[in-house]
């Protein structure tokens, strides 16, 4: 149930014969449709303006990899993939620690208070970032941190935060009460418990949270526009953007962008499958 | 890691088990040390801003200075008298429909047909999940160009036919029909993801056991699977109408709310006609709108569709 990617037993048996047939051709045809506009964006990086017009789908005749090679040789494409790298790793540092320290309370210590807190935290699931984003923007400009990178983490785990509490106070919850019990028999307080009980069992938990707060943040376009002005410091969501705005008349280098900028997505998810598809769709189910 | 030596320093309390643990001044130390850097986070940037959304809306503010000329209501009544506004609610509940009647049907059809031993099937998963991982800024630009009427899909057969070129993202009749193919292209699959995780959980030898009473393969569907899915169902409408309800980034790389302000959802019409134009107070009212709809849908599904869940 964990693992969607795995093989599965499914609930019919082998159906074999016609209907199986159609099933697959149909889900041939899904397939190249749902590849087909990433391919051809690909393709398309390779060739040169007049061959683009002409032959806007066929393969290359004369394949330009000096497209490609010019992006990548550039500053510009290193630059946002960094930025970006930079705003996710730091949203996803702090989400797991924020939350994990926030779930522990919350799952292991009963104080005054402390539902009504779990309550008051569960708020950020009810609604999208969206609709605070013009506070947000004000809120940032007056803590000066407009243009500024922690202008975007800070809301970002922030908004965060409401899902990584749940999903692990969840799992802390889930460990026996007697390793609790045991730890505290033997003298080991609670800090202790959270170091070298809790955290060392609760990898898969973390890893789902993380690799919700990555995606959200690699992919995140509002934020960051509204607080970055500078494009020393744009993520490649809006470097993507601002090289269309500049290149508007290259279809070709822009598609060659766009396949660049896609291209660490599409590798991590083709290195790491199994676990986004679990965390992205597990996290979903259990929050 | 210091707090682990302090930690030790404290006499811990007897260790009683039960669900309710007698407080210490080792489980104090916690909550004062854990809880108050998300508390503090959480307030300061999600709590205090959409409070202060409802306060900005009542203003006519630009953003400099303190909010000070009281308008009550006015933002509100300019917005529901703002027609492009009014579309983009529109807009709104059109790709919600749109999730629910093509969208999921198709992520359950396909999902019942790679749930099965099918040849391939953790290849098509994988292929039908990838544009779920992908930016929406991406996808909206990669349709953009797809749909161009001179390079993309529409010149191949325009040219093919001999006629003028067609652009589909500049025809305001149908620009948003564009936004909704992209939508499907990208969250078709996620959905497909629940469903396949909600199938591997129904017991195979129900369906054995319909089957050898004669049940019909549609009969075994409509009365075991799809009611055992149930959950996973509801989940996904969920996900669906909250997802469409804050859709933005694909409009912009898409069709930038184009042509004459067709094709906004709630959430572009904030930032091209409020943000961009500090208009704060106007663009604050759209976001207590967007709230309200938001936490009205989530508790209303929630205490009624979901009670069981």
């Amino acid at each position: 149930m964990t693992d969607a990617a795995d093989a599965v037993r499914s609930p019919g048996r082998r159906a074999g014969g016609l209907g199986s047939i159609a099933a697959f051709a149909a889900l041939i045809v899904l397939a190249v449709a749902v590849l087909f506009p990433v391919l051809a964006t690909a393709l398309n990086g390779f060739k040169d303006l007049s061959e683009f017009r002409t032959n806007p789908f066929g393969l290359p005749h004369v394949w330009m990899w000096s497209n490609y090679w010019s992006i990548l040789t550039g500053y510009r494409y290193w630059q946002v993939l960094g930025n970006s790298l930079i705003i996710a790793f730091f949203t996803v540092a702090l989400t797991l620690v924020l939350s994990a320290m926030a779930a522990f309370t919350f799952a292991h210590l009963r104080f005054f208070g402390d539902r009504f807190l779990m309550s008051y935290i569960q708020l950020g699931l009810l609604f999208p970032l969206a609709t605070a984003i013009v506070p947000i923007f004000i809120k940032v400009r007056d803590l000066g941190l407009l243009d500024s990178l922690w202008g975007v983490i800070l809301p970002q785990v922030a908004f965060s935060l409401a899902m990584g509490v749940l999903l692990i106070r969840n799992a802390f919850k889930q460990l026996p009460g007697e390793l609790l019990d045991a730890a505290m028999m033997d003298g080991c307080g609670y800090f202790r418990y959270f170091f070298y009980i809790t955290l060392p069992l609760s990898g898969p938990i973390l890893a789902t949270v993380a690799i919700i707060a990555f995606v959200a943040s690699w992919n995140g376009y509002l934020l960051p526009l509204i607080v970055l002005n500078s494009e020393s410091r744009y993520p490649w969501t809006l470097g993507l953007m601002a090289y269309q705005g500049q290149y508007m008349t290259s279809w070709q280098l822009v598609l060659a962008f766009i396949t660049l900028t896609i291209l660490p997505a599409i590798l991590m998810f083709l290195m790491a499958q199994r676990w986004i598809v679990a965390g992205l769709t597990a996290g979903a189910v259990k929050s | 890691m210091t707090v682990v030596t302090y930690a030790e320093a404290k006499p811990t309390a007897p260790a009683y088990a039960t669900p309710a643990r007698r407080m210490t001044v080792n489980g104090w130390a916690v909550v004062v040390i854990f809880l108050p850097p998300a508390l503090l986070l959480f307030t300061v940037f999600v709590f205090l801003p959409i409070v202060e959304a409802g306060w900005y809306g009542f203003f006519n503010w630009n953003g400099y200075g303190r909010p000070e000329r009281f308008i009550g209501l006015k933002n509100y009544g300019y917005l529901f008298n703002n027609p492009t506004f009014v579309r983009s609610l529109i807009n709104n509940a059109i790709i919600i429909v749109f999730s629910l009647l093509i969208q999921l049907p198709l992520a359950l059809a396909v999902a019942v047909m790679v749930a099965g031993r099918i040849a391939g099937a953790v290849w098509f998963r994988m292929i039908f999940f990838l544009p779920y991982v992908l930016a929406d800024v991406a996808a909206g630009l990669i349709w953009h160009f797809m749909f161009d009427g001179d390079y993309g899909v529409p010149s191949v057969i325009t040219t093919w036919l001999g006629i003028h070129p067609y652009f589909l993202l500049a025809d305001k009749t149908w620009a948003f029909s564009a936004v909704l193919i992209v939508i499907l292209w990208k969250y078709f699959g996620f959905h497909m993801m629940l469903y396949i995780a909600g199938l591997q959980g129904i017991d195979g030898a129900l369906l054995e056991a319909a089957e050898m009473d004669g049940a019909t393969p549609f009969q075994r569907f409509w009365h075991i699977t799809l009611p055992l899915l149930g959950p996973m169902i509801r989940l996904s409408i969920f996900f669906s109408v909250i997802g469409a309800l804050q859709l933005f980034d694909i409009i912009v790389p898409l069709t930038g709310g184009g042509p004459f302000e067709t094709t906004n959802t709630m959430v572009s019409f904030l930032y091209f006609f409020g943000l961009t134009r500090m208009r704060i107070g106007f663009s604050s009212a759209v976001g207590v709108v967007l709230f309200i709809i938001c936490v009205a849908f989530a508790f209303g599904y929630q205490r009624i569709v979901m009670r069981d869940d």
